[in-house]
């Protein structure tokens, strides 16, 4: 039962084949024997996930479940949910219980989801390994030597593993679709704007997008749905209409025209990685979709903008983290400044205040215009490249990330080359465009491989029927994990 | 190296961290990393580029001035390392 897709299990809990009671009860288990070796979650609370287990038993009863009602789906510890310690993966919040819900929170308790927990992430949101958790590492459910990828690691994981049927994510610079790529599932980032950041911890304002992560595009395109909607608290919320975006997952391939950017096919490429992205290449070709070399040449840049930009906004968002109104405090200190500093300096790990350091400098005085002015002008730049490339096709794509997952403590001592696995993620945040990572086959070492699609903006329908179509023809994204 | 250890100082100040006198060397050389990373920008010439603060060309929106928000004081206090009276505690800050 556990290793079912999302659309079964709501298909059997509607029709009473099983009770939501009893496939929470599955999925607790299944956590309670598997977490301590992957460390998916940081936080379970089997009364809270049960009690609503039972009320969308009630509702099922009454004859009004919807498509999620009654689902256990896990909840990227990022989100706020009442009366749940929310972490965000930070000594900093480790007595932080929530005082009020997150929108994506609300929208799932609305459609009468049940909480089955909170999962594992970097600290704020911010790496690509999930190695900065003050929580411990996520191991990835394929190899327990490698990293799942981050900042959503332990979601990633989680899904993996079918410790949960689906899970929430972030993603400001591929925290999505990266650690989806290291372990095999399928995510989605949104167009910025479409899901509401009222009460997701704030890491980059104009960058931080919430999405699903599941098995499949099909699952995904159902999550979405529920998660995506305009919200009057989220100032960067878009009022549109709402969206079904399950509409199109159905509708042929033939014409397709697939944008592939020779950025992503050059230099720091591993073979493997090509070679996999080729054959779902191939898998499109044959499902009557043509290929067109586009170029996205400020694309290259996209690292070095957002750790600039990235850093900037972060520093401002976390400056709220003064050990006045919740989370840490120091035990000891002496006047309002060096409590300030000594709270931050113990309530914070190394990444984040590397972050933080690097923000508050590009923003001070003399800085300002070499860094943060400058990274803002290339940032147009990108986003114009990617215009133009969407003249000449439809989607564009490409691999989620380099290689598949590194090693666990392979790349922690060095920054610099932890960014660049995010060198393929990035640009899609900087202008703001929605893009997904799809399972597509395995590298040498038998590590997952993602391929990314990028979409214009709102092309989510579109996008997730190009995974659906490509996941009807393959079954990469049935693949589990042997051993777990 | 585009830092030196006055300038670890002084951006630790700027940030509210405190930061050790045997932290400084580490921090010193990842910052500098991650700058020498940003230089990277300065190839490309962005004379009258319009600086891009956000993803969307959205405009604030405005509402009637009512209130919205109820007064929730006691939940939000009660996730406060310090509160007396209903207020936040914090060091004297002025003498």
């Amino acid at each position: 039962m556990f290793n079912t897709s999302l659309k079964k299990l709501s298909g059997l809990l509607a029709g009473k084949e099983i009770s939501s009671v009893e496939l929470t009860q599955i999925f607790l288990k299944r956590i309670g024997e598997l977490n301590p070796s992957l460390n998916a979650f940081i936080t379970v609370d089997e009364g809270k996930s049960l009690a609503q287990a039972k009320a969308a038993d009630a509702v099922i009863a009454a004859g009004k479940a919807g498509p999620v009602t009654g689902v256990p789906i896990a909840q990227k510890d990022i989100f706020c949910a009442k009366g749940w310690r929310t972490t965000c993966g930070s000594k900093m919040l480790h007595n932080f219980i929530a005082p009020y819900d997150a929108h994506v929170i609300e929208q799932f308790n609305r459609g009468g989801a049940v909480n089955l927990g909170k999962t594992n992430m970097d600290e704020f949101a911010m790496g690509s390994s999930n190695e900065t958790s003050y929580y411990g590492k996520v191991k990835n459910p394929w190899d327990l030597n490698a990293v799942p990828g981050g900042s959503s690691g332990g979601s990633a994981a989680a899904v993996a593993a079918r410790l949960c049927p689906a899970a929430t994510g972030t993603d400001t610079g591929g925290s999505i679709r990266q650690p989806a790529a290291c372990t095999g599932i399928t995510g989605i980032k949104p167009t910025y704007g479409v899901v509401s950041r009222y009460g997701m911890i704030a890491f980059a304002s104009s960058l931080d997008q919430g999405g699903p992560m599941a098995r499949s595009a099909e699952d995904c395109a159902l999550l979405l749905n529920t998660m995506a909607g305009f919200d009057l608290r989220d100032s960067t919320s878009l009022e549109r209409e709402k969206e079904d975006y399950t509409r199109d997952l159905n509708l042929p391939l033939a014409g397709l025209k697939i944008g592939l950017p020779r950025e992503f096919f050059a230099e720091g490429l591993s073979a493997d990685v090509a070679k996999a992205i080729e054959e779902a290449l191939a898998e499109y070709r044959k499902l009557g979709a043509q290929t067109v070399e586009v170029s996205l040449p400020n694309s290259k840049l996209a690292v070095p903008v957002y750790y600039v930009l990235a850093p900037a906004e972060a520093s401002s968002n976390l400056a709220r983290f003064d050990g006045v109104r919740y989370g840490y405090r120091a035990p000891e200190y002496g006047d309002l400044v060096d409590m300030y500093q000594k709270t931050r300096a113990q309530g914070f790990g190394a990444e984040v205040k590397r972050r933080i350091m690097i923000g508050s400098y590009v923003l001070s005085a003399g800085y300002y215009d070499a860094y943060y002015l400058k990274a803002q002008k290339l940032r147009r730049l990108i986003a114009q490249d990617f215009t133009d490339a969407f003249k000449q096709c439809d989607v564009i794509m490409g691999p989620t990330a380099p290689t598949t997952a590194f090693n666990l403590g392979e790349k922690s001592d060095d920054p610099v080359s932890m960014y660049l696995s995010d060198i393929y993620t990035i640009a899609v945040n900087l202008a703001g465009l929605p893009g997904m990572s799809v399972p597509a086959g395995f590298g040498a070492n038998g590590r997952p491989v993602g391929l990314q699609i990028i979409g214009n903006y709102f092309s989510e329908a579109k996008m997730l029927n190009v995974a659906h179509q490509y996941q009807q023809a393959t079954d990469w994204h049935t693949r589990m994990p042997q051993g777990i | 190296m585009s830092l030196n250890l006055a300038d670890v100082k002084r951006i630790a100040y700027l940030a509210r961290i405190a930061v050790e006198e045997d932290e400084m060397p580490g921090y010193l050389q990842q910052l500098s990393n991650i700058l020498d990373l940003a230089e990277q920008m300065q190839a490309v010439d962005t004379t009258g580029i319009e600086p891009m603060a956000h993803a969307q060309d959205v405009v604030l929106r405005l509402r009637d001035d009512v209130a919205t928000e109820p007064d929730r004081h006691a939940a939000f206090q009660a996730v406060a390392p310090q509160v007396e009276a209903d207020l936040y505690l914090v060091p004297k800050v002025i003498e």
